[in-house]
């Protein structure tokens, strides 16, 4: 019996085999183990985003008044967003580049919707630690490739807002949206 | 503990006989940082800085929780609650420029004390549990101060934590979900700034028992010293109470002048002044600079620009992630440092090529640090990631070679000979007779 065992444990030291008791010590640790870790789940998780951030909210964006070669920021998220309507030479010089040689490589055709691939819309957050890059506003930096240029380290982005040089691996990203009516796009 | 001739408490009067023998505090703070501690007689001015960071603690801590009483970590109300400390908080000017200034002092100290382990080999044997601890702290200190930063919730606070927190969605898959396990949400918000502000509250508690630990393990072999020749007998040390109190006091004295200094006349030199500005998600400033003391690992950061590729076919790892793993990598490789420099010679006073490099190093960082403030651009970006690599090439290369094919000087026999030796030639140029009396220093009590 167990009681007997613990009247001598240096003696037994030597002994072969599992004892009793050690499998009442073990598995009773392991239970204490096991309750323990799923007890820090909780305590973990709820770091996580809060329902209410995570609910997804989407957004009405009306784009009757973007002209060819302008672009507007908004916000889906919380997160900030370019609209940016292009132009034909845009879009030209956007599908001339070979798809093999970029970094991220997808066409233009696969960033916007069809029948609108003059509407690029993505997120308006650098792929590299998520600064605002420059390029939607008049008059400011777009980079060496016509697009987007993230001042924080260099990146820049082309006209479909892929990225070609710079630490930023991915191209920016494109939301998921619809197009309720031609002037109305609804992000989210 | 210690050495075998440390003296041992002897209670002076009743009272505090009666608490030794209930709770022996006064018996531990004795042989602590007391006449029971003997410490090597020829420590020069670098170390006081250990003490100095201690206090640096301290001044972050009470001003912390005073700024506690008044500030709200709340998006909408945090930016107006920090100029509410300025302008009409009774005194709240003064603790918020005592904070702000004490962290920059805090780390100004903590580099030194750093920079002086790494020249006197106090990494090695047998104290590196105390390097190891060391490196823990500075890791704690650096996550404490960049939350502290964030909650006045200015321009630089929000975008820094954007750019912060954005290291972590480098990492392969788990990265983004990682990120947003730490900001709650997708970007910088109310989930962010509340917990920051409760972690920036709870880390210095951390750092405090660190500290604890650190000193702890300083204790069991005792304080290294300028010769970095291990203590040999009761002539090489002096008791910590009064040699060391005075001299340390000393120093403060220094480090509070100029700590004042800063506070009262130059409060927003080593600060940025788009933190004046309250947080817009919307508007990225021009450019972003963490604060002066993450500069090196800033520089170090942004020194990837191409990813690694094989042969320009498919990339290995992306420049992102390469740039974030360079940069954690600085500091991890220090904690490998009691085991990459295999000297058996402590004290760079007796090492001529390892001086040369030391001296290098300071350099090297100090170009590291100013390329960190420097715009993305050339030439910068080529400096600093020439100095990224001879950074790591110092610790991998230069340090195991120099360990290996290094002639030291001859060392002194002991610390007291070094000493005395010191004081007889000095003697000697201003013919003076009588310095470098050979009897041990006794304390004054
Ligand atoms: C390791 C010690 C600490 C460091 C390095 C540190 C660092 C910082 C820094 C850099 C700031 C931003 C200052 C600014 O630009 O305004 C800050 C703000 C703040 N800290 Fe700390 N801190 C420390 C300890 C504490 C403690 C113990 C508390 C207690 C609750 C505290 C409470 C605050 C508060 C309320 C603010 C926001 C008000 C302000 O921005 O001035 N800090 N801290
Ligand atoms: S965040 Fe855009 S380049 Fe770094």
């Amino acid at each position: 019996m167990a009681t007997v065992e613990q009247a001598d444990p240096v003696l037994k030291e030597d002994g072969e085999g599992v004892r009793r008791r050690d499998f009442i010590n073990i598995a009773a640790l392991g239970v204490a183990g096991v309750g323990a870790t799923i007890a820090v789940i909780p305590l973990v998780n709820q770091m996580n985003p809060s329902a209410d951030v995570r609910a997804l909210s989407s957004v009405d964006i009306d784009i009757s008044s973007i002209q060819p070669g302008q672009a507007i920021k908004s916000t889906w998220r919380k997160q900030p967003i370019f609209v940016r309507n292009l132009t034909p030479k845009e879009i030209a010089e956007a599908n001339a580049v070979n798809v093999s040689t970029l970094r991220d490589p997808q066409t233009l055709a696969e960033r916007t919707e069809e029948g609108h691939e003059n509407w690029l819309i993505t997120l308006a957050v650098c792929t590299h630690l998520g600064c605002i890059p420059l390029g939607a506003g008049e008059g400011e930096n777009k980079g060496a490739f016509g697009g987007y240029f993230c001042p924080c380290h260099g990146s820049s982005y082309d006209t479909a807002a892929r990225i070609r040089q710079g630490p930023a691996p991915r191209n920016l990203e494109v939301p998921p949206y619809t197009f309720t009516s031609d002037t109305v796009v609804q992000i989210g | 503990m210690s050495f075998p001739w440390a003296k041992h408490y002897e209670p002076k009067n009743p009272a505090m006989r009666w608490i030794d023998e209930r709770l022996p505090l006064p018996r531990l703070v004795y042989s602590a940082v007391g006449a029971g501690y003997p410490v090597p007689r020829n420590l020069n001015y670098f170390w006081n800085f250990g003490v100095l960071a201690g206090v640096a603690l301290v001044v972050q801590i009470i001003t912390g929780v005073i700024l506690a009483m008044h500030y709200t970590a709340n998006i909408d109300t945090a930016f107006n609650s920090v100029e509410a400390i300025m302008r009409d908080v009774n005194s709240g000017w003064l603790m918020r420029y005592a904070h702000a200034n004490g962290a920059s002092f805090f780390f100004i100290v903590v580099y030194i004390h750093i920079f002086r382990g790494l020249f006197y080999g106090s990494y090695k044997a047998p104290r590196e549990m105390i390097w190891l601890l060391g490196l823990v702290i500075f890791l704690l200190m650096m996550a404490t101060a960049f939350m502290g930063y964030v909650l006045p919730w200015g321009q630089m606070s929000f975008w820094g934590a954007q750019v912060i927190t954005g290291f972590f969605s480098a990492i392969p898959v788990v990265g983004e979900p990682i990120r947003q396990w730490l900001l709650g949400g997708f970007v910088p918000d109310q989930a962010t700034l509340n917990r920051f502000f409760s972690l920036h509250y709870l880390l210095p508690f951390v750092i405090a028992g660190t500290i604890i630990l650190h000193i702890w393990a300083l204790h069991i072999p005792g304080s290294n010293n300028p010769t970095g020749v291990s203590v040999k007998g009761p002539q090489d040390t002096v008791p910590f109470h009064p040699y060391y109190t005075a001299k340390d006091g000393f120093g403060l004295g220094v480090f509070l002048i100029l700590f004042s200094f800063m506070v009262f006349f130059l409060p927003n030199a080593l600060g940025h002044a788009d933190n004046y500005i309250a947080a817009n998600p919307l508007s990225t400033p021009a450019h972003i600079v963490p604060e002066w003391y993450f500069w090196p690992f800033y520089a170090i950061l942004r020194a990837f620009t191409v990813d690694l590729s094989f042969f320009g076919l498919f990339t290995i790892v992306e420049a992102k992630l390469l740039g974030v793993i360079a940069m954690f990598a600085s500091i991890l490789i220090l904690f490998f440092l009691p085991w990459l420099d295999n000297s058996p010679v402590r004290s760079g006073n007796y090492r001529p090529k390892f001086k040369i490099a030391f001296i290098i190093l300071v350099l090297d960082v100090l170009v590291l640090g100013f390329c960190g403030q420097m715009p993305a651009e050339e030439p910068w970006v080529m400096l600093s990631q020439l100095a990224a690599a001879y950074y790591f090439a110092h610790f991998l290369i230069v340090l195991p070679l120099i360990s290996h094919f290094e002639k030291p000087l001859p060392l002194p026999g002991s610390i007291t000979e070094a000493v005395l030796n010191k004081h007889r030639i000095k003697g000697e140029r201003d013919a003076l007779p009588g310095m470098g009396s050979a009897t041990q220093p006794q304390p004054a009590e």
